[in-house]
C-alpha cells in the first residue's frame, strides 16, 4: 500500500489552479509563478515517493467517492498507481516543473503572466488525473480537461485570430477523435457492467469472440471496443488523419508546445493504448490498425518536415512523426517499447521546443530557420543543449533516442508479421528523415552566417539563468534516460521493459543477436547517413538545396503544402457541410418546408372557411333548399338501411 | 419525512399571493414592486429547501402528497405531490425565478407593475404544473401558464414580438387541444382524473396509442421535438431575457416532463411500441439542431435552436426506456435548464450594455469583460458537454442509454457532442476573441448584481458536474420503478407500430 500521499500529486496543481485564477492577477502579479511552481514541485516530490513505493512492488487501486451512480452504472473517482503510472507520473511532474521554472522568463512582462501560469497548473492537474485514474471514465474527463487546457493556451494570445482559429481547430479535431472514445467507453460498459480497469482487465479474455452488432455489421467485441478507443487516441496524439491540429498548435506560447504539444498531453493517446493492452492484444486487427497508422503517420510527418521553415511546425512534425514510432510499439505488442519511446521522447523534444523557444526570444519572435543562421557564438547553451537533444531524437548510440527508438524497431521487426516488417521499414527510413530535418534546423539556425537584419543581429543574446537552467536539466535526461534500458545485446538487462512488464506484459516475437545486430546497425547508419545529407546541402553546398527545390517542384510543393489535407477539410467543411446547412436545411427545410407546413395548414384552414362561409347566404330560400336536400337524403339512408 | 405544513401548496400559493399583492400596490412605486417581487421569489425558493432536506430518497411514489376536493361531483381534485422525477424541477422552476427578478431589476422599463404580476403569476404556475397529480388540475395550469407567458413574450418582447407571442400561443394551444381529448378519453376509460389511479389503469393497446399521439401533440410542441420546433427560435429570440430564460429552463421542460407523466406511467404499451420512433425523432433534433447553430446570425437564436438540440438528447434519454436514459435525460433537463437559462441571462445582460444580439456586433469582448468572458465561458463548456460541467453527465447517461436501446441511435446522438462544440466554440471565438470590434470597446464588466444571478447557476453546473450523484440518488427509486414497470410490458407483448393501427380504428369506431 501507498499512503495516501499521492493524493497530493494531482490536487496540488488543482489548488494553485484555483488560486491563481482569484488572486493572480491582483495580489500576485509578477510573482504569480510561486504557487504554481511550489504546487508542481510537491507534485514532483510525491511522484519520486511513490515510484520509490512502486519499486517495492507497492500498488494502489482506490476509489475516493462515488462519481456517477444510475441504477446499475456506477464510476468512482479514483486512483490506480502501478508500474505504468509511476513512469507517466515522473515524466509529466518532471517536465511540467522544467517548464514552469522557464516559462518565468519566456513569459516575463506578459500582461496575462499569472492567468498563463494558472493553465499551466489546470493542464498539470487534468494530465495527472488523466494517468492515474483507475477507470475509463475518470480517464476520459482528465483526457477532455488537458484538451480544454490546451485550448486555453494554445489560444493564450487570442487577439490574434490565427491563434484563436488554431485553439478551435485543435479542440474540434479532438472532438472527431473523442467521438469514437465516448462510443468504446460506452461499448465497454455494456460489454463489461464497469468502467474499471481491474475487473475489465480481468474479465476480458471472456469477450474473446463475442460478436456485436454495430450499425448492420457483426463486429468482433474486442476488435470493435479497441478501434474505437484508438479513435480517442488518433486524435490526442495527433495522428493520420486526425493530424491537423498540432502543426496549427503552435500558435501557442512555446513553453506550452513544449509540454503539452511535445512531452506530455499529446502522448494520452499512446498511454491509452498501454493502458488497455489487454483489449487490443486480444485483436490482431485492431493492432495491425495500430500499427499501420503508426508507421505511415511517422514517414507522413517526417516528409513534411523535411521542407518547412518555420522552427516550431518542423518540430511538431517531428512530434507528430515520433508519436508513429510509439504506435508502431504498441502496433506489434511491444507495449513496453512505446511507454519507453514516450519517457525519452518526452526530454529531448521538451528540450528542442524549450531551444526553438530560446532562440525565438533571441530573435524578437522570428520563426523562420532561413532568416537565422550562426547562433552558436550567441547562444552557446542553447546550441549544446539543442545539439544534445538533436543526436538524441537522431538516434546517435548513447543517447537516449537511440536506445528507444533501436528497441522499437527491433521489436517491429522481430514481430514476425509481414504488417511489423512493413512497419519496420517505414521507419527506418523514418529515422533517416528524422536525422536530416532535425539537423537541418541545427545548421541552418546556428551555424552559418546570419542572415536576418542588421537590427535583429545586435539583438541576438542568450536567455537568461532560469531558461538555460531547464535546457541543461533536459539535456542531462535526453542523454541519460536512455540507460534504464540498455538492450541485452549491448550488454544490459531491459530493466525498463521488466519494469513495465506486470502492466503491459512482454512482446512477442524473436530473432538471433545477430538480427538484431544488423536492425540496430542499420538504424544507426541511416542516422549518420541523414546527418551527413543535412550537413552537405546546408553547409557545405548550400546550392544544392535551392536547385534541389527547383529540379522536384511538383514533390516540394506537395510536401511544402502538407500534402493539402488542411484544404480538403477546410472544403469538406466550408463548401460541403455549411453550404448545406445554409441553403438546405435552413431555407429550404426549416423555412419553407417545415415552417409551411405548420403555417400552411392553418392557412388552409383560414381558406376552407372564406370558401364556406359563402354558404351563408342569409337567404332563406338557400337554407331551406338545404334542408330539403339534408333531409331527402337522410330518408334514403334510413330507408336503405346504411345507417348500420 | 413528513412535513406539518402543505409545503407544495405553500409553493404555487406564495407567488401568486405575490402577484394579487403586487396588483393592489401603486404602480407609481416601482421600486416597492420590484423589492415586494424579488422578496417573495426568494421566500419562495426558501420554502423550497424543506422539500430538498426532507425529500425521501428511498422512497417509490408521491411524497408530501395533498389532496382536496374540488368539484366533486366529476371527481376532480386538488391533488399535488412530488416524486423523483419532478421534485428537481419544482426547486429549479423557484431558483430560476428568482434570477429572473434580478435580471429584470433594470431591464424592464415600463408596465413594471404588470410585468412582475405575470412573471409570478408564470412561476407560480409553472411549480403547480410540476406538482399536479390531478390530470384536470394539470391541465389547467398547463393551459394557464400560457397567458403570462404570452404577454411577456407579446408586451416586453424585442421587435417581432406579436408575431412571435402569436406564434408560440398557437402552437402550445393546438398541441393543447389534442391533449384536452386525451384527458377526457381518460376519464371515460378510467372514470377518474386522478393520475395515481390511472397509472393502475390497464387500457387496451389500441386506447394506449390513440391517447399516446394525443398527449403527444401537446408535449412535442413544448419540448419541442423536431417538426413543430419553429416557435421556439422566434419565441426566444424575441422575448424579454427572463421570458428566454423561462422558456428555456423550465417552460419547455414541461414537455418532457409530460413523457414522462403521462406516456411512459400510464400508456407503457403504446410508449414501448412508439419508443423508436420516438429515438428517430430525437437523433434528428440533435444533428439538425446542431446544424442549424453552424449558421445562425444571432445569438440568441443561435441559443435557441441549440436547443432543440439539447431537448433531443433529453427525449433520446427518455425513450430509450432504461434506468441510465431516463436518469440522464431528467438531469439533462436540469443541465438544459441551468445552462441555457445562464446563457440567455449572459446574454442579456450584454444586450443591456448594446442593444444588438448580431453576432457580427461583437469581437474582443474577453479583454473588454473579462469576468464576464469567464462565466460565459463555463456555460459555453458546459453545454458542449466537457467533464467536470453538468453537461457531460446528462449527455453521457443518455447517449449511453441510447446506446443500449439502439446502437445507431447511440451513435448518431453522439456525433452532437461534435456539432455542439463547432458552434458554440466558433460563437466563443467570434464574440470574445480576436480583435476588438469598436462597437463594444467601451463596455464596461459585469457588476457585483449581474454576478450574484450568474453565481448560483455556475455553482450548479460545478456541482453536478463533480457530484452527481447528489442530483441522481433524488430520481433513483422513482426511475427504478417506472424502468422496472416498464421492463415487465416488454416482456409479455411484442408490440409493433403497425399493428397498432388496426387496434386504433377498431378503437374509434367504438366509439362511433
Amino acid at each position: 500500500m501507498i499512503p495516501k500521499c499521492y493524493l497530493f500529486i494531482p490536487f496540488l496543481p488543482l489548488v494553485s489552479f484555483v488560486f491563481n485564477m482569484l488572486f493572480g492577477k491582483r495580489v500576485l502579479k509578477d510573482k504569480a509563478h510561486l504557487v504554481p511552481i511550489v504546487a508542481v514541485s510537491g507534485s514532483l516530490f510525491f511522484s519520486f515517493v511513490v515510484l520509490i513505493y512502486v519499486l517495492f512492488g507497492n500498488l494502489v487501486n482506490e476509489d475516493l467517492y462515488t462519481w456517477v451512480k444510475s441504477g446499475d452504472f456506477k464510476v468512482s473517482i479514483g486512483f490506480l498507481i502501478d508500474e505504468l503510472t509511476a513512469v507517466m507520473l515522473i515524466v509529466v511532474s518532471t517536465v511540467s516543473l522544467l517548464v514552469h521554472v522557464y516559462s518565468i522568463g519566456y513569459m516575463h512582462g506578459d500582461e496575462r503572466y499569472s492567468r498563463f501560469f494558472a493553465y499551466l497548473s489546470l493542464f498539470t492537474f487534468s494530465m495527472l488525473m488523466l494517468v492515474m485514474s483507475n477507470n475509463f471514465l475518470q480517464l476520459y474527463f482528465g483526457w477532455e480537461a488537458v484538451g480544454l487546457s490546451s485550448y486555453f493556451l494554445i489560444g493564450f494570445w487570442y487577439e490574434k485570430k490565427s491563434a484563436s482559429d488554431a485553439a478551435k481547430k485543435a479542440f474540434i479535431v479532438n472532438r472527431f477523435g473523442d467521438f469514437g472514445f465516448g462510443l468504446g467507453v460506452i461499448l465497454l460498459f455494456i460489454t463489461f457492467g464497469t468502467l474499471h480497469y481491474v475487473p475489465i482487465f480481468s474479465d476480458v479474455e471472456l469477450i474473446k469472440g463475442q460478436v456485436f452488432s454495430f450499425l448492420g455489421m457483426d463486429m468482433d467485441v474486442a476488435t470493435l471496443i479497441a478501434l474505437l478507443l484508438f479513435c480517442g487516441a488518433v486524435g490526442k496524439s495527433a495522428q493520420l488523419p486526425l493530424h491537423t491540429w498540432l502543426p496549427d498548435a503552435m500558435e501557442g506560447p512555446t513553453p506550452v508546445s513544449a509540454l503539452i504539444h511535445a512531452a506530455t498531453m499529446v502522448t494520452a493517446g499512446v498511454f491509452l493504448v498501454a493502458r488497455a493492452n489487454p483489449i487490443f492484444s486480444l485483436s490482431p486487427t485492431a493492432l495491425t490498425v495500430v500499427a499501420l497508422t503508426g508507421g505511415i503517420t511517422a514517414i507522413f510527418a517526417a516528409t513534411i518536415a523535411l521542407v518547412q521553415n518555420d522552427i516550431k511546425r518542423i518540430i511538431a512534425y517531428s512530434t507528430i512523426s515520433q508519436l508513429g514510432y510509439m504506435f508502431v510499439a504498441c502496433g506489434v505488442g511491444a507495449y513496453a517499447s512505446g511507454i519507453f519511446h514516450l519517457y525519452t521522447h518526452a526530454f529531448f523534444k521538451a528540450l528542442l521546443f524549450l531551444c526553438a523557444g530560446s532562440v525565438m526570444h533571441a530573435m524578437s519572435g522570428e520563426t523562420n530557420i532561413q532568416k537565422m543562421g550562426g547562433l552558436k557564438e550567441h547562444m552557446p547553451y542553447t546550441y549544446w543543449t539543442m545539439l544534445i537533444a538533436s543526436l538524441s531524437i537522431a538516434g546517435v548510440p548513447g543517447f537516449a533516442g537511440f536506445f528507444s527508438k533501436d528497441d522499437i524497431l527491433w521489436r517491429a521487426f522481430a514481430s514476425g508479421t509481414f504488417t511489423g516488417k512493413f512497419v519496420w521499414f517505414l521507419c527506418t527510413v523514418g529515422a533517416m528523415l528524422t536525422a536530416f530535418y532535425t539537423f537541418r534546423i541545427i545548421f541552418l539556425t546556428f551555424h552559418g552566417t546570419f542572415r536576418g537584419t542588421k537590427e535583429e543581429k545586435k539583438h541576438l543574446h542568450e536567455s537568461p539563468q532560469n531558461m538555460t537552467m531547464p535546457l541543461v536539466v533536459l539535456a542531462g535526461g535526453s542523454v541519460l534516460a536512455g540507460y534504464v534500458g540498455i538492450p541485452v545485446i549491448l550488454g544490459g538487462n531491459e530493466w525498463f521493459s521488466e519494469f513495465l512488464s506486470p502492466v503491459v506484459g512482454y512482446a512477442e516475437g524473436h530473432g538471433g543477436h545477430l538480427a538484431e545486430f544488423i536492425v540496430m546497425l542499420l538504424s544507426v547508419i541511416v542516422a549518420g547517413f541523414g546527418i551527413y545529407g543535412a550537413y552537405y546541402i546546408y553547409l557545405k553546398r548550400i546550392d544544392i538545396a535551392n536547385s534541389a527545390k527547383e529540379t522536384f517542384k511538383p514533390i516540394y510543393n506537395i510536401l511544402y503544402g502538407k500534402y493539402y489535407v488542411d484544404e480538403l477539410y477546410e472544403y469538406m467543411v466550408q463548401r460541403t457541410i455549411l453550404r448545406f446547412t445554409k441553403y438546405v436545411i435552413e431555407k429550404v427545410i426549416d423555412s419553407w418546408i417545415i415552417e409551411g407546413i405548420v403555417n400552411g395548414v392553418p392557412a388552409a384552414i383560414g381558406w376552407l372557411s372564406m370558401k364556406v362561409r359563402r354558404v351563408q347566404t342569409g337567404v332563406v330560400g338557400h337554407y331551406s333548399l338545404a334542408m330539403a336536400l339534408g333531409f331527402f337524403v337522410l330518408t334514403i339512408m334510413i330507408v336503405f338501411k346504411i345507417w348500420n | 419525512m413528513k412535513l406539518s405544513y402543505p409545503v407544495l401548496t405553500s409553493l404555487i400559493i406564495f407567488p401568486l399571493i405575490g402577484a394579487i399583492l403586487i396588483f393592489f400596490s401603486n404602480k407609481t412605486k416601482e421600486f416597492i414592486i420590484k423589492l415586494l417581487a424579488l422578496v417573495i421569489t426568494i421566500i419562495t425558493f426558501l420554502l423550497c429547501l424543506p422539500v430538498y432536506f426532507c425529500f425521501d430518497k428511498k422512497h417509490v411514489g408521491m411524497q408530501f402528497v395533498e389532496k382536496v376536493d374540488w368539484i366533486k361531483d366529476w371527481n376532480i381534485s386538488y391533488h399535488v405531490g412530488v416524486d423523483g422525477i419532478s421534485v428537481l424541477m419544482v426547486i429549479l422552476a423557484a431558483l430560476i425565478s428568482v434570477l429572473c427578478v434580478i435580471v429584470s431589476w433594470h431591464s424592464i422599463k415600463h408596465r413594471v407593475k404588470e410585468y412582475y404580476i405575470n412573471l409570478l403569476l408564470t412561476e407560480g404556475l409553472m411549480i403547480g404544473v410540476f406538482c399536479a397529480l390531478d390530470v384536470v388540475l394539470f391541465y389547467f395550469l398547463w393551459e394557464a401558464m400560457l397567458i403570462p407567458m404570452f404577454l411577456i413574450i407579446g408586451v416586453w418582447g424585442g421587435p417581432r414580438r406579436i408575431y412571435s407571442a402569436i406564434k408560440f400561443f398557437l402552437y402550445t394551444l393546438v398541441g393543447s387541444l389534442l391533449m384536452l381529448v386525451g384527458i377526457v378519453v381518460l376519464y371515460r376509460e378510467g372514470s377518474t382524473f386522478n393520475l395515481i389511479d390511472l397509472m393502475n389503469l390497464k387500457l387496451s393497446y389500441g386506447t394506449q396509442l390513440l391517447l399516446f399521439w394525443a398527449f403527444f401533440a401537446a408535449f412535442a410542441v413544448k419540448v419541442p421535438m423536431i417538426i413543430v420546433h419553429t416557435w421556439l427560435p422566434d419565441a426566444h429570440t424575441e422575448a424579454p431575457t427572463a421570458g428566454s430564460v423561462f422558456l428555456a429552463a423550465i417552460l419547455i421542460k414541461m414537455g418532457a416532463y409530460g413523457f414522462l407523466r403521462f406516456s411512459l406511467s400510464l400508456f407503457p404499451d403504446a410508449t414501448i411500441a412508439m419508443a423508436p420512433v420516438m429515438l428517430v425523432l430525437s437523433i434528428i433534433a440533435i444533428v439538425y439542431g446542431g446544424l442549424i447553430c453552424l449558421v445562425q446570425t444571432d445569438i440568441k437564436r443561435l441559443i435557441a435552436y441549440s436547443s432543440v438540440s439539447h431537448m433531443g438528447f433529453v427525449t433520446l434519454g427518455i425513450f430509450s426506456l432504461n434506468t441510465y436514459g431516463i436518469e440522464g435525460g431528467i438531469l439533462q433537463m436540469i443541465n438544459h435548464g441551468v445552462i441555457t437559462g445562464g446563457l440567455f441571462l449572459c446574454i442579456g445582460i450584454v444586450y443591456e450594455r448594446t442593444h444588438s444580439r448580431i453576432i457580427s456586433d461583437y469581437g474582443g469582448l474577453a479583454n473588454v469583460m473579462p469576468v464576464y468572458a469567464a462565466f460565459f465561458l463555463i456555460f459555453t463548456l458546459a453545454s458542449i458537454g466537457l467533464p467536470g460541467t453538468n453537461g457531460f453527465i446528462g449527455e453521457f447517461l443518455s447517449i449511453l442509454g441510447g446506446f443500449k436501446a439502439s446502437t445507431f441511435a447511440g451513435v448518431i446522438a453522439a456525433t452532437g457532442i461534435i456539432i455542439g462544440a463547432v458552434y458554440m466554440l466558433w460563437l466563443y471565438q467570434r464574440v470574445f476573441f480576436m480583435g476588438k470590434n469598436e462597437k463594444i470597446s467601451a463596455l464596461v464588466d459585469i457588476n457585483a448584481t449581474e454576478i450574484v444571478t450568474l453565481l448560483p447557476l455556475i455553482i450548479i453546473v460545478l456541482w453536478i458536474g463533480f457530484f452527481p450523484n447528489s442530483f441522481l440518488s433524488f430520481m433513483d427509486a422513482t426511475v427504478n420503478d417506472l424502468v422496472d414497470k416498464l421492463q415487465k410490458r416488454v416482456g409479455s407483448n411484442g408490440f409493433d407500430s403497425l399493428k397498432g393501427t388496426t387496434e386504433i380504428f377498431a378503437y374509434i369506431k367504438s366509439l362511433v
